[in-house]
């Protein structure tokens, strides 16, 4: 997901770079061997594969758009994509301003700061699993944290993960507690960037805190949102081990997000040419956000 | 941004540290909550789980674990890969990118841009003939198929090309002058320079591997090859009907440490390694 500083290329040495010849190939040779059978065939196959009927023993029929136009008609597959937008909506725009909040409030040089800046990226480099399964118990009616604090109230448990109306955002925060350290991180680190003169100029001009914040801080930092929020969204776009994890996709669908179809009607129906036709959609979806990435990355100079 | 101290002088301060406070216990309450259930016996577990906040606290949990868990194996197996992978693209990547950043040689720049393409292509989205491939030359449940995959991103490529270009020629023109031979000059005189990258790339890639759910749940199908991500994940399945919920805790508790570990004493270079990744 790092297109975001291809461009700075160095004109200078396509022209006195060491002599062209084949053997310089060598250096290069062997991680372009492993691209091109993992990546590159794979993606060309794959892409193939999507215009057949096939299962995982070989039988294949070339069907054209058949799956495609399967795909658009499939309740299921619709639902996923709603699901995964959905899912987008949820944690995205929260991802950002609660990075934000917290960058803003960390971004000092205290030991309380920087003990709460560790705790608040810790989550993040915990894998998929041991999250949904901290959260589970969390959510859980039966002796779940969450149950257990509203018996003492002498409240009835709430069975969020087998809701249909709150499985998807009992995921969401669950996301958003795994996920937030980057957004953070990202944002701290595009504060420390914005030139002290114009705090200064702002102090001269006696403006207050929340002028500061509104005239200076939030105007420098614009590109880093903008990046964040695609960041964000290409990573979110991914959803799978939460929701296979936490809901299996239920109930009735109702948390099944794209890979997680992909996965299913690849690997449990065998159905391989429809789940290649439908990682395909995803592919597109995706290629549109890392685009999107690269041109706002791309004017780093400007903003 | 003036810095000051936490406890506020305003009221404004005062709600920032009381937001902050709260956040704070939202990220470590799940942690804790499943460290409580890990000390509990699950006889007492089964009759109420509110027993969590008071004594008595026992380590019967881990003393099962660690007599009958297979979750030593998996550590093994993410030990095996997560190294595996992490050397791997340290080597191609160190290769490759001086190649793109030094040499010349046919359509280099294209196949350099084909390259960065490969940063769009998501994992996803080339799973199923990546999964028939591995089936074909036999590597699924094998280290060397659980680690290929990996070796394939081209993010490593692009971030050592990036930092290559960024050493000046003149150092290569002054060793060469002492008739190094180009591999000299790339082995003893650049790559040491390099090694702030390699860090960052390393740890990137080691963290990664450890943590990767999608390729080892497709791949390593058999109990014997789980990695430590997949093992927790399969422990989850029958999730009501398994071992019992303190068990289960005491099994996240003990994955997570190794990792959480490393994070306290390397917070720095991860952070820097993990944002790096990112943008």
């Amino acid at each position: 997901m790092s297109v975001a500083a291809a461009h700075v290329t160095d004109s200078r040495e396509t022209r006195s770079g060491a002599r062209g010849d084949w053997s310089s190939l060598l250096y290069v040779a062997p991680f372009l061997l492993i691209y091109i059978v993992l990546v590159v065939y794979p993606l060309f196959s794959g892409m193939w594969l999507s215009l057949h009927k096939a299962d995982f023993f070989g039988e294949r029929v070339f069907v054209g758009l058949e799956n495609f136009t399967r795909l658009l008609a499939d309740k299921v597959f619709l639902g996923t994509l709603w699901n995964t937008f959905y899912f987008i909506v949820l944690t995205v725009p929260a991802l950002a301003i609660i990075g934000l909040g917290l960058a803003l409030a960390l971004n000092r040089t205290t030991r309380a700061a920087a003990v709460l800046r560790g705790v608040f990226f810790s989550s993040s480099v915990l894998s998929v699993t041991i999250v949904t399964l901290l959260w589970r118990v969390v959510f859980i009616p039966d002796g779940g944290f969450i149950a257990t604090v509203l018996e003492m109230f002498g409240k009835p448990p709430v069975a969020f993960l087998s809701d249909e109306d709150l499985a998807l955002p009992a995921i969401a925060i669950t996301t958003i507690w795994w996920c937030i350290g980057l957004p953070m991180m990202l944002f701290l680190a595009a504060l420390q960037q914005v030139p002290k003169e114009l705090y200064e100029a702002a102090a001269l001009d006696n403006a207050g805190r929340w002028k500061t914040l509104w005239s200076v801080t939030l105007p420098s930092i614009r590109r880093t949102f903008a990046l964040v929020i695609i960041i964000e969204i290409v990573l979110q776009f991914q959803l799978f081990g939460q929701a296979q994890l936490m809901t299996l996709g239920g109930p009735n669908n109702a948390s099944r997000p794209i890979v997680l179809f992909i996965y299913e009607v690849g690997f449990n129906r065998w159905d391989i040419g429809y789940a290649a036709a439908a990682a395909q959609i995803l592919f597109g979806l995706i290629l549109m956000a890392a685009l999107a990435q690269y041109f706002v990355a791309r004017r780093k100079g400007e903003a | 941004m003036a810095a000051g101290s936490m406890v506020g002088r305003t009221l404004s301060d005062r709600l920032i540290l009381v937001a902050v406070i709260v956040l704070g216990i939202v990220m470590v309450a799940p942690i804790v909550w499943a460290l409580g259930l890990s000390l509990k016996t699950n006889a007492e577990l089964m009759v109420d789980t509110s027993s969590v906040l008071h004594a008595p606290y026992t380590l019967q949990n881990y003393w099962d674990l660690v007599i009958g868990s297979p979750v030593f194996r998996w550590f093994v197996n993410s030990m095996i890969v997560s190294l595996g992978m992490t050397i791997g693209v340290l080597v191609l990547s160190s290769l490759a990118g001086y190649g793109f950043a030094r040499l010349e040689f046919p359509g280099r720049d294209i196949i350099f841009v084909l390259v960065l393409f490969g940063l769009a292509v998501p994992e996803q989205a080339v799973i199923i003939p990546r999964h028939q491939l591995f089936s074909e030359l036999g590597l699924h449940n094998t280290y060397i198929g659980l680690i290929l995959p990996g070796l394939s991103t081209s993010f490593g490529v692009f971030l050592m090309t990036q930092y290559f270009r960024a050493i000046p020629r003149e150092v290569d023109e002054a060793a060469m002058l002492d008739n190094a031979t180009r591999f000299q000059v790339f082995w003893r005189v650049l790559l040491p320079m390099t090694l702030p990258a390699q860090a960052t790339l390393g740890i990137y890639t080691f963290l990664h591997a450890w943590n990767d759910y999608w390729w080892p749940l497709i791949s390593g199908t058999n109990a014997q090859m789980y990695t430590v991500t997949v093992g927790i994940a399969s422990t989850q399945i029958n999730f009501a009907e398994s071992a019992g919920l303190g068990f289960l805790m005491a099994q996240a508790i003990f994955a997570a440490l190794p990792i959480l570990i490393v994070y306290v004493f390397f917070q720095k270079y991860i952070v820097r390694a993990v944002s790096g990744g990112a943008t």
